[in-house]
């Protein structure tokens, strides 16, 4: 028994295959709720469907209706029924459908998740894991493509991560899922279905750590969930004239990694940040004003934020005219390099 | 059933139940009256800077949580609720901090007393009591949740959305609103559409229970009942006790710019606590001597909570970063540092 255990456990350590996000997300919560009889996975169509994105595929049927299960439409219900189940000692995985459903949940995630450790003084902890598939790139109906991203990060009490690719989405869901404090876990819906060969591991980093995933020395990329991938394309695109970009993956939006950005910007000089959400008081705002505090004395031009724009999401035709796309990064490298 | 043309005392009668409950709810009822008057004393004193008064209601609320089991079942209040947390069992100088200020949602341990934090987003604990009771469910447990709220959080979306999971879910769940007929200065025929908010239950597939919330003895025995269906697997019920908000919402409040007190007036002439004390006489469960002594020991009581409130200790300021998260943040504790180089000194 122990060593079957013992190989299940490790099993997923050591193999590589190809998966999407999508896939991988499902691998890591059907090990959370193999691992763990305290985790419930539920919301609006979890269950026999497997989800709108099929993530709790197969789910239902492998843990029970118990475990995982439907709830009637009422996101502001499905995050107040997180808490009392969290203070019967359970280990609520909500789902919100879409980012822009948060918002009617915003009153229990805010008022109430965030706040319930600190108000009772540490008597009702909240281990929630509010899955939260984000951002756009999918040309999706409207209020199905939000980055809410700014807001969350800015809700003492919450801790906020954004994945990339199916290996960190595997690991930091099992990272997020054990904290004993409420993690908003947002999946970037346009690496859903981007399959690659990944390590399914446990998590080595802490929470708030970020990770290069490319080397550079004349200036930083820094970005989460999809547009780690634009700020990989641009990397790309310069190294052929001779520009070599060191992309950040910042992971985790709350606590952010300050000295990781500080690590990385002391030794390129420049910084650009990119993110979906609008301009003003975004993350990238927060990211600028970490980079400047610290780096100061090291930094060649000021940060830059290439964004979406100040508008409300935008239909299909213009969504790839409001995200940041290849040129305007470019752009903004160009003009932090001839400062 | 009373009405809020009611101009008589009327009467009420505990004949069906025992004297130890009797006896035991007249207590609780006193303290609470006792502690409230003290609380009042105390904000004028200048210790409180507001305080929320439950006179009036001590039927609706001590007649409510006797029929509750602190070993198992759990209650979520709003902010109106210490006559029930008094009869439930909650340490009550850690209550009433919370109106002295000196933490939000209170410094009694919630999960010992199972009873939740002091909550002013009124409608925002009853899903809370919902998500409870389906984990006690799942676990298999046979525990009851109570939700508390009032005609005003009667028309939070989050009321009607707990009520339809709770009633999908089956959940052992008691929504137990407390009719004041008065949401700050909005009346009930302003607040209500339909008039009852127990007939709303019927929608959600729920009993729904209207009783008279100044007849301690029809409190408690409509939530008994309410709580062994819900025991028995026989999930939510609806409760509507209709009483009334003697005193002002709090005291901030000026009622003299929107209702006219001859009202008011009428219901204190139906003072729960008079109606209960005659029918204990009349049923022969307590003479007035004995009432008269557990009258000085309530207020004896009452007195010792209010010098233990007014002396507390304040907290200490670092504790504005102890319970932020259970893992706390470099970033945290960074602003910890300056808070005690620029702020503690």
């Amino acid at each position: 028994m122990t060593e079957l255990i013992e190989r299940a456990e490790s099993a997923p350590e050591t193999e590589t295959i190809e998966l999407s996000m999508q896939q991988a997300i499902n691998r890591a919560l059907r090990t959370l709720l193999a691992e763990d009889p305290r985790v419930l996975l539920f919301g609006e169509d979890v269950g026999a469907l497997g989800g709108v994105f099929r993530v709790s595929d197969g789910l239902q049927k492998e843990f029970g209706d118990q475990r995982v299960f439907d709830t009637p439409l009422a996101e502001s219900a499905i995050m107040g029924m997180a808490v009392g189940l969290a203070m019967n000692g359970w280990r609520p995985v909500p789902e919100l459908q879409f980012d822009g459903f948060a918002y009617p949940a915003i009153d229990q995630i805010v008022n109430q998740v965030a706040r319930m450790n600190y108000r009772t003084r540490g008597a009702a902890p909240m281990p929630i894991t509010l899955r939260l598939p984000s951002f756009g790139g999918i040309q999706a109906p409207e209020h199905h493509g939000e980055s809410l991203e700014a807001l969350f990060a800015h809700t003492p009490g919450l801790k906020v991560v954004a994945p990339s690719d199916p290996g960190e989405a595997y690991s930091l869901l099992l990272q997020s899922v054990r904290s004993d404090d409420p993690v908003v876990y947002m999946e970037p819906k346009a690496c859903y279905w981007d399959r690659r060969p990944v390590r399914l591991s446990e998590p080595t980093d802490p929470i708030g750590t970020s990770r290069v995933v490319r080397p550079g020395r004349h200036a930083t990329l820094v970005a989460w969930g999809a547009m780690v991938h634009r700020c990989l394309q641009v990397a790309e695109l310069a190294a052929e004239d001779g520009v070599e970009l060191e992309v950040l993956d910042l992971r985790w939006l709350k606590p952010i990694d300050a000295a990781g950005l500080a690590a990385s910007v002391a030794r390129t000089k420049r910084a650009v940040v990119v993110h979906e959400a609008p301009l003003t008081a975004g993350l990238g705002a927060e990211v600028s004003s970490l980079i400047t505090e610290q780096c100061f004395r090291d930094l060649a031009a000021p940060v830059q934020r290439v964004t979406g724009f100040d508008v409300p999401y935008p239909a299909g035709p213009l969504e790839h005219q409001y995200l940041p796309t290849i040129d305007r990064v470019l752009f903004a490298v160009q003009r932090t390099l001839e400062y | 059933m009373p009405s809020p043309e009611s101009t008589g005392r009327g009467a009420i009668t505990v004949e069906h139940l025992s004297p130890e409950l009797t006896r035991g709810l007249y207590r609780d009822m006193r303290t609470a009256r006792d502690l409230d008057t003290e609380a009042i004393a105390l904000q004028r004193q200048g210790v409180f800077p507001a305080y929320v008064s439950v006179r009036g209601q001590e039927a609706a609320q001590v007649g409510g949580v006797s029929a509750l089991d602190p070993a198992r079942d759990f209650v979520f209040p709003t902010y109106r609720e210490m006559a029930s947390a008094l009869a439930y069992g909650v340490e009550m100088v850690g209550y009433m901090s919370t109106h002295r200020a000196l933490w939000h949602g209170g410094l009694y341990d919630v999960m010992e007393s199972r009873f939740g934090a002091v909550n002013a987003v009124v409608g925002g604990p009853v899903p809370h009591a919902v998500g409870w009771a389906i984990g006690e469910s799942l676990r298999g447990g046979d525990g009851v949740a109570m939700a508390y709220f009032g005609d005003g959080a009667s028309s939070e979306g989050d009321v009607h959305e707990a009520m339809n999971f709770a009633g999908v879910f089956g959940a052992p769940v008691i929504f137990f609103c407390q009719n004041n007929q008065w949401a700050l200065s909005v009346p009930n025929h302003r607040q209500v559409a339909g008039g009852s908010i127990a007939a709303r239950a019927e929608g959600y597939g729920l009993p729904g229970v209207l009783v008279d919330g100044n007849d301690v003895g029809a409190v408690h025995t409509a939530t008994a009942q309410a709580v062994e269906r819900a025991r028995e697997g026989g999930g939510p019920t609806v409760i509507e006790a209709l009483t009334y908000r003697v005193e002002p919402h709090s005291t901030s409040d000026d009622p003299g710019r929107y209702r006219d007190e001859a009202e008011a007036d009428r219901w204190r002439r139906r003072d729960p606590l008079d109606l209960l004390r005659a029918a204990m006489i009349e049923a022969g469960h307590a003479d007035e001597a004995h009432l008269d002594r557990v009258d000085a020991e309530a207020a004896a009581r009452a007195e010792r909570i209010r010098d233990g409130v007014a002396t507390a200790p304040e907290p200490h300021g670092s504790e504005l970063f102890t319970h932020v998260f259970r893992e706390s943040t470099e970033e945290l504790s960074r602003q910890r540092r300056t808070w005690q180089e620029e702020v503690e000194l």
